[in-house]
């Protein structure tokens, strides 16, 4: 036990004399949580549209109005034929054309349904996709606020986005995404750089002849980061909270644990890195190239997973971040308790048991 | 194959039992991939010994050095420390034995005074309890107990690197060419720390490319090449060799060298300091013999004189290679 104390210190020793440890250890969480927050919205404000209104009535009025005081719209002008659509995108100032059939309140009243077409610049197929999902919803809320004992009268799938995201905060999109992110690069490339440079400075040959036992040198280096990148969450989360209003719905205590498994996860995986790694170059390498990449890109923090192709969608599901981000979420925004998100916990605690195992497995007690 | 149970006192090769023994060295073979690093390696230590492991760089030391501390499994032969075998007891034996690197292999980030704690707590003791055997190394370093390891000198760092690998009072001490990158007088002053330790009920074995030193152990082992090439007290190795050497001197060392490498009767020709070391064919040289033929070659203020072997003369003989190319 003295011996694992001693052994935990002197780990804080490396940490806090190393101010580029420390950088990366808190101020990259920071800024990259501030520039995701800010920066990298996937909101949309004062996109240009065009309205062709063939029907002109009471309704499609006060659509028009709700969509374009929403702060998200501004009218470039009203079209009077459907020819006018094509020639007002190459003009390439609007986005998106909203054009109403004709008799429009009539058949929403008779019939119960009404059809409108959305166009959509796919140019920049992010904001045509935000643009349409934005109309979508705030004609659903039109329409629930009009009829709130009708079904909703226009074939719309609403996502669950949209659902739990009434007003389309980008950034409560990207508080989990980026926490996940941070935390799998803090906690498994710290970690795997850690152990690799004991092995590159030469003190991993005094430590394996020591009586050290392996277990005492895997818990010793991976506690303070443990400590360290709890300590990250907890500053994410508030920052997420405070400056840019994420709400936290569910258990805060659950969201805790939540967090440590997932750190843990981490560790173990950045430990397995390091096993393989043979010095610190590589061990930076394979967290960078082999981890945070796909992490960022499959694990639905950026790109929705529904989209992708079926591969990259089979190849999501071994991402730990991406069971991760849904727990959030599910926490975050729904406030959900332990039952519903028992799945995504299991499977994150099979694979941070899986990397101790591997790692345990693999942990050299000899040179090679 | 018979039955035989092993115990680990008294390996099945051994008769005397090995806990006699500091450390026994059977029959060691160690390949790299297709390159063979040790081929056959075989010695023992006496318990309380300082015994030298001599041997050019890339002779195979270090992968020796590495399996004796476990840290290398060999392909096959065994290794008993104090009884214990490398392979099977590995663990008994990471207790009881210090090690030092060929590198400096401390925390740089760590204070001098942080090093030797972080090592004492490792093997389960404290910087009090082991403090009078180290003292004699330690207090030379005290003075900077606040200054990180890593800014240290070569011949301090050396010497925390042995207060560090002392601290848990070791049975066996192992040093991987410890006074490589170390001045002359921290040289010296490390061999005579060395022989103090000696005292203290420790067995040391240490590895050195320098062969001035190895007249400073109890016995040597000669190593090239992966094979140990004979294993003695350095005096008796020198007397085995039993071969007449000349040492030349002359202004013109550079056509001097040549010269006597285009010597009919030139068997060795090795540059030592000021002087070049002669062996002919056979010994069939004399003094005057010499003297004329370096007169013939307009050689000038000639120094001629027959010498007893040193340590490395022995060595260069023993490796037997064609004399090198300058």
């Amino acid at each position: 036990m003295k011996q694992l104390t001693s052994f935990i210190k002197k780990e804080f020793y490396h940490i806090f004399r190393d101010t580029r440890t420390l950088i990366i250890l808190f101020g990259i969480p920071i800024a990259q949580l501030l520039i995701f927050g800010t920066v990298i919205k996937s909101e949309i404000n004062d996109v240009k549209v065009a309205i062709y209104d063939q029907s002109k009535d009471d309704f499609t009025k006060r659509i028009t109005n709700k969509l374009l005081s929403s702060g998200y719209f501004m009218l470039e002008e009203y079209l009077e034929s459907t020819n006018d659509v094509e020639d007002i995108f190459r003009k390439g100032e609007v986005k998106e054309v909203i054009v109403f059939e004709g008799g429009f309140e009539e058949s929403l009243i008779k019939e119960g349904k009404a059809n409108i077409q959305l166009i959509a610049d796919a140019s920049d197929p992010n904001l045509g996709r935000l643009a349409i999902n934005y109309t979508r919803a705030i004609i659903n809320d039109f329409i629930k606020e009009e009829f709130p004992e009708m079904q909703m009268p226009y074939e719309i799938e609403p996502t669950a986005r949209m659902f739990y995201n009434e007003e389309l905060k980008s950034v409560y999109m990207f508080v989990p995404g980026t926490m996940a992110m941070i935390l799998m690069l803090i906690s498994a490339m710290m970690t795997s750089i850690a152990i690799t440079r004991e092995k590159e400075v030469g003190t991993m040959e005094i430590l394996l002849v020591s009586p050290l036992k392996p277990i005492h040198i895997i818990i010793g280096k991976v506690t303070p980061y443990l400590l360290l990148s709890v300590i990250n969450a907890v500053v994410i989360l508030l920052i997420g909270h405070f400056v840019f209003g994420v709400p936290i719905q569910g258990s805060a205590i659950l969201l805790m644990a939540e967090s440590i498994l997932f750190i843990m996860m981490a560790l173990s995986l950045g430990i397995l890195i390091s096993t393989a790694a043979k010095n610190q170059m590589v061990a930076m390498f394979i967290s960078l190239v082999a981890l945070m990449l796909p992490t960022i890109l499959l694990s639905g923090f950026i790109f929705p997973i529904d989209n992708m192709p079926t591969v990259l969608r089979w190849l999501s599901v071994v991402m730990p971040a991406r069971w991760f981000i849904e727990i959030l979420r599910d926490i975050m925004l729904k406030g959900s308790g332990v039952l519903f998100v028992w799945k995504e916990t299991a499977i994150l605690f099979g694979m941070m048991l899986f990397f101790i195992l591997a790692s345990v497995k693999k942990f050299k007690i000899r040179l090679e | 194959m018979s039955n035989k149970k092993t115990k680990i006192n008294f390996p099945p090769w051994g008769e005397t039992p090995e806990r006699e023994r500091g450390l026994f060295v059977n029959n060691i073979l160690k390949s790299y991939k297709d390159v063979a690093a040790l081929k056959g390696i075989s010695f023992e230590v006496q318990k309380n010994e300082l015994f030298g492991l001599i041997g050019p760089d890339g002779a195979g030391k270090t992968t020796l050095m590495r399996i004796l501390t476990t840290l290398l499994l060999p392909d096959s032969g065994h290794v008993t420390m104090d009884g214990a075998d490398v392979v099977k007891n590995y663990k008994t034996i990471r207790k009881s034995i210090g090690y030092m690197p060929g590198r400096f292999s401390l925390y740089p980030d760590l204070s001098v005074e942080e090093n030797l704690q972080f090592f004492a707590t490792v093997f389960n003791t404290t910087v009090k309890k082991n403090y009078g055997l180290i003292k004699d190394i330690y207090s030379h370093i005290e003075p900077f107990k606040k200054r990180l390891a890593g800014r240290l000198s070569g011949g301090m760092k050396q010497k925390l690197a042995l207060s560090c690998a002392l601290i848990h009072k070791p049975k066996v001490l192992i040093l991987d060419d410890p006074t490589t990158g170390v001045d002359a007088v921290s040289r010296r002053e490390f061999w005579e720390m060395l022989k103090n330790l000696q005292k203290k009920d420790i067995t040391i074995m240490v590895s050195t490319p320098y062969m001035d030193e190895a007249s400073l152990c109890d016995r040597v082992a000669l190593i090239q090449s992966g094979k140990i090439m004979d294993v003695d007290t350095p005096d008796a190795i020198v007397q085995k060799f039993g071969r007449k050497i000349l040492a030349v001197k002359a202004t013109e060392t550079y056509r001097l060298i040549n010269d006597l490498r285009g010597h009919h009767k030139a068997e060795a020709v090795y540059a030592f300091g000021q002087y070049i070391h002669f062996t002919a064919i056979d010994d069939d040289i004399e003094v005057t013999e010499m003297e004329q033929f370096l007169k013939n070659k307009n050689h000038q203020s000639i120094i001629v004189e027959e010498i007893v072997p040193g340590i490395e003369d022995v060595f260069m003989g023993l490796m037997k290679a064609p004399p090198s190319l300058p």
